[in-house]
């Protein structure tokens, strides 16, 4: 938006060798494309973040509150006492760089400080430098430093060029998770202020309207009967969802990109196609209408206010399990924190598939079942009419979200289903997928219109890999399981790959779904041509009318 | 600086040692206190260390996983890499203790101007890392026949294992001692690992003093053992009656040890002293990992996180209140009827807000 953003031939060259220069002389630099503007003073106040006050992170002057270094202090001698994660990697990382060139940032930017162990660093010389004696006498030799206003502003600039996508711990003899340091880290400079507008106000809109876009309940009711209007234009169903019904079997929650742009709204469009596929008894929420929580790149604590809603939904609806949307940090927080954050939700039951019965034992604690696995359960027990066949003109990769892949672990899940939903499937380089994956450079809140170049260049591995097989293989569908992606995916397939289309694995599902009473399947959910589509042939052939039903 | 600093001081220890013990005789110093003293504080400092980490609160299980969870029954996890109960947490962390799994992982980054990004496999970081671990821990296995009487029989195998040109001794009795693989491998690998620091620029970039002091401390550590052992042979009889002083609480100091035993001695004494205070303590972190030792069963089983506190929401009454004239026009469910509502804010309500209230549809 506010820069313009340089040739792909420019972005393309880096330098990876680390200049002479010691890297606590040098300073970052504030460029247009490359910074995140400040948080506003409004959304700060709305949810009682510290220090809300208009600045720039260009400006000299941060206005950081008077006493800033004391609550740096004390914010970091508390983590350090809570975080055993936190205080272990902090004295832990011998420096033998085996993360250091898998950063997707370090690769687009070549930037040192965008290894993950000098990412840590970052914030490990001032452990040493304010918490060690050894540090506190030697200094820099011991490698420590002093708290300074610098160090704020270098911390802004690289703990926010940090998707907190955790590749680097993948790799780590130690597990050293950089992700856990930034998220602490952002925690920290959150006490004196220091945070961005696309968290902060998406924060203050999940906070108050239930979902981060800030849709009002009629409005997010209104955009999905939009949705309702395409499928039964396009698909010929006429669909009639429920909002915040009491005694739903199940509440359903996505992130709430998904209702309002492409390509998320197919996605969306595809649940609703499943939902009313297999008869689902379930609801949707005004309130708790966002599955995605961007607390978790504020604070520990952000993160419990803001997914509390989906359990206090549960319970005023009497739901009995809830089944959550395509997404990946939505995912990261269900599964690894909500359940210590916001459970046990005692009020709920063990989830069971109202459709085929199985019981998913994986979930029983935080009753909380992912839309992938429950599909993928769904095809397995045949409970779906499918025809990947209309899937046929797409040749579809898959996207490993970070957070559901070396968060929680999902992997074959998606593969297949998609396997059974479309007839062309490849995958990209076994090192650059699953546990491997990269990152689609936007994550954790930096997906901002200002960052358009950093976020390219953060997404120059993941689209690296898209090309290749692109090229190779056909490829022309980037399909993926995380609202982040969905949204941010099209810019970086346009200026990396362009002619790669973006699509939940959902929508897959809807393309090949034969419903009940459907009309010709001639325009996708897209409302595009679908070229898969083979017109019945009745003014030719007479006696093979009995086909048509069939296929 | 750090580079240099590094050299410097264990040059400076080296020297002290010579000083110490080859000038100024103080032998008791060096081999009976300064041990003591450093074995002491490892020992207190690693129990520091380590308990102190234990103690502190793991709040979230945060796995990093690395291969299929375990969901559908159908669906076959990967146990190693993303374990489904303690045993295969064990499984896990034996791997990456034994075999440092993780490095065994590592790829290199080969990015071309273009762009074009490839990774290939690199595994010399692994196989420096393994050669210098394993063989330091033989080595120091080894060790235990000078503070051992009678020296145990697996011991014994473990320096046949470990020795070659053996028949040599056997046959001219005390003539050339046996060739230790061990010794020569952990030179090697302390030694590739120093080259590594230095020639990949960025490792280079990253290493402060506190990557290159223990470097070239075990270097030298290695160096001095090798040359007491082949070069300058000193009596071993002689350091194995001092080993057992040391380790029976009885110390002697026996006459005619070559003062570069003790340089050695010192060195391993500065190392043990230094380790709890250093990154050397990667050896007791490595197992309280949260993201390596945990059971990825985070959706199945309550974690409990000790210092949970509770927070401020946005409950669902509050947002009702901001909202119900909307919902209730489009035909949203509410909890209170706006009449219920407006009777709830203004329990004496004044005429004026009747009107709009009694135009709105009930539902
Ligand atoms: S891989 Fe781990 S130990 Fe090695 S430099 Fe990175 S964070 Fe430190
Ligand atoms: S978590 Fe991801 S973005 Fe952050 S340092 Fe590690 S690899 Fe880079």
């Amino acid at each position: 938006m506010a820069a313009k953003t340089p040739s792909p031939e420019v972005v393309g060259k880096i330098d990876h060798h680390p200049p002479a220069q010691n890297w606590m002389d040098t300073k970052p630099e504030f460029k247009p494309g490359n910074y995140l503007y400040a948080g506003k003073a409004s959304a700060l106040e709305t949810v009682g973040l510290p220090n809300p006050r208009d600045w720039n992170p260009t400006d000299d002057d941060w206005k950081l509150p008077a006493d800033w270094k004391g609550t740096v202090r004390e914010g970091i001698a508390q983590r350090l006492e809570r975080f055993r994660s936190f205080k272990l990697f902090m004295d832990i990382c011998v420096r033998c760089g085996a993360c250091a060139d898998k950063c997707h940032f370090f690769i687009g930017t070549g930037d040192p400080k965008n290894m993950p162990v000098l990412r840590a660093e970052l914030i490990r010389s001032i452990y040493r430098g304010e918490f060690k004696t050894a540090g506190k006498i030697l200094g820099r030799l011991a490698g420590g430093r002093k708290l300074t206003e610098e160090v704020i502003k270098e911390w802004f600039y690289y703990f926010f060029q940090c998707t907190e996508c955790r590749r680097c711990s993948v790799f780590c003899p130690y597990g050293i998770d950089t992700a856990e340091i930034t998220i602490i880290a952002r925690e920290i400079i959150n006490l004196i202020g220091c945070n961005i507008d696309w968290i902060a106000s998406p924060v203050a809109n999940c906070f108050m309207t239930g979902n981060h876009l800030g849709l009002k309940p009629h409005t997010f009711k209104e955009n999905i009967e939009y949705l309702l209007d395409d499928i039964e234009e396009y698909v010929g169903i006429k669909i009639e969802p429920s909002f915040n019904r009491k005694g739903a079997e199940i509440l359903f929650v996505t992130p709430s990109g998904d209702v309002f742009a492409e390509p998320g709204i197919f996605t969306l469009m595809g649940y609703l196609m499943l939902f009313e596929h297999i008869g689902l008894d379930y609801t949707w929420s005004t309130y708790a209408s966002e599955g995605g929580n961007f607390g978790f790149f504020t604070s520990h604590e952000m993160m419990k206010r803001l997914n509390a809603k989906m359990y206090a939904e549960s319970k005023r609806l009497g739901v009995k399990w809830i089944l959550g949307g395509e997404c990946g940090h939505m995912w990261r927080v269900v599964h690894q924190y909500m359940n210590t954050l916001n459970g046990p939700p005692t009020w709920l039951d063990r989830p069971v598939s109202p459709i085929t019965g199985t019981v998913f034992e994986n979930a029983v604690s935080t009753k909380m079942v992912h839309i992938t696995e429950f599909t993928a359960d769904l095809i397995k027990n045949n409970k779906l009419k499918l025809d990947p066949s209309q899937n046929d003109h797409y040749t579809v990769t898959f996207h490993d979200s970070c957070n559901t892949s070396r968060g929680m672990g999902m992997l074959e899940e998606p593969r297949y289903v998609i396997n059974n939903v479309c007839n062309n499937f490849v995958d990209m380089a076994p090192q650059v997928i699953r546990e491997n994956t990269f990152c689609c450079g936007s994550g954790s809140g930096l997906n901002a219109g200002e960052y358009l170049e950093m976020r390219l260049r953060g997404g120059l591995p993941r689209a690296n890999a898209v090309k290749r097989v692109a090229e190779d293989k056909g490829v022309n569908m980037l399909s993926c399981v995380c609202a982040i992606d969905r949204a941010v995916f099209p810019a970086l397939m346009d200026y990396w790959v362009p002619g790669t289309e973006v699509c939940g694995v959902s929508e897959l599902v809807a393309n090949a779904l034969v419903m009940e009473g459907q009309g010709e399947r001639e325009y996708n959910l897209r409302g595009e041509e679908n070229p898969s589509y083979v017109p019945p042939e009745e003014p030719e052939g007479e006696g093979e009318a009995g086909e048509e039903g069939e296929e | 600086m750090g580079f240099l600093f590094s050299v410097v001081a264990v040059l400076v220890l080296v020297g002290i040692a010579l000083v110490g013990v080859g000038g100024l005789g103080l032998k008791v110093l060096f081999g009976v206190i300064i041990p003591y003293a450093a074995v002491l504080t490892f020992f207190a400092g690693l129990v520091y260390r380590v308990v102190d980490w234990a103690r502190s609160p793991v709040p979230f299980r945060i796995p990093t996983t690395c291969g299929q969870e375990k969901s559908l029954p159908w669906i076959k996890p990967n146990k190693i890499d993303n374990p489904c109960s303690g045993g295969m947490v064990l499984l896990r962390m034996a791997f990456e203790v034994l075999t440092f799994r993780s490095l065994f992982r590592n790829m290199k980054l080969d990015y071309r101007q273009g762009p074009t990004i490839r990774y290939s496999s690199e595994k010399f970081l692994w196989l420096f890392a393994m050669m210098f671990h394993w063989a330091f821990l033989v080595v120091i296995i080894r060790h235990a026949r000078l503070f051992t009487e009678p020296i145990a029989q697996w011991l014994q195998t473990l320096e046949h294992l470990d020795g070659f040109l053996e028949f040599n001794l056997a046959t001219f009795g005390i003539g050339l001692p046996t060739i230790q693989i061990s010794g020569l491998v952990l030179l090697g690998g302390v030694s590739l690992l120093l080259v590594r620091r230095i020639v990949v620029p960025s490792v280079r970039y990253i290493s402060l003093a506190a990557d290159w002091f223990p470097l070239f401390l075990i270097t030298f550590i290695a160096l001095t053992g090798i040359l007491a052992r082949y070069v300058i042979r000193i009596d071993v009889v002689k350091v194995k009656e001092l080993a057992m002083g040391l380790a029976t609480f009885h110390p002697v100091v026996p006459d005619g040890i070559s003062v570069w035993f003790y340089v050695h001695f010192f060195l391993v004494c500065v190392l043990f002293a230094y380790f709890p205070f250093s990154k050397l303590m990667h050896l007791g972190g490595v197992f309280l990992s949260p993201t390596r030792n945990m059971v990825n069963n985070s959706r199945a089983v309550l974690h409990v996180n000790p210092w949970n506190y509770p927070v401020k929401t946005h409950d669902y009454h509050e947002y009702e209140d901001d909202f119900r004239e909307e919902m209730v026009e489009a035909g949203l469910p509410v909890e209170k009827t706006l009449e219920e509502a407006e009777a709830e804010k203004a329990p004496a309500a004044p005429a004026p807000a009747e009107a709009e209230v009694t135009e709105e549809k009930e539902d």
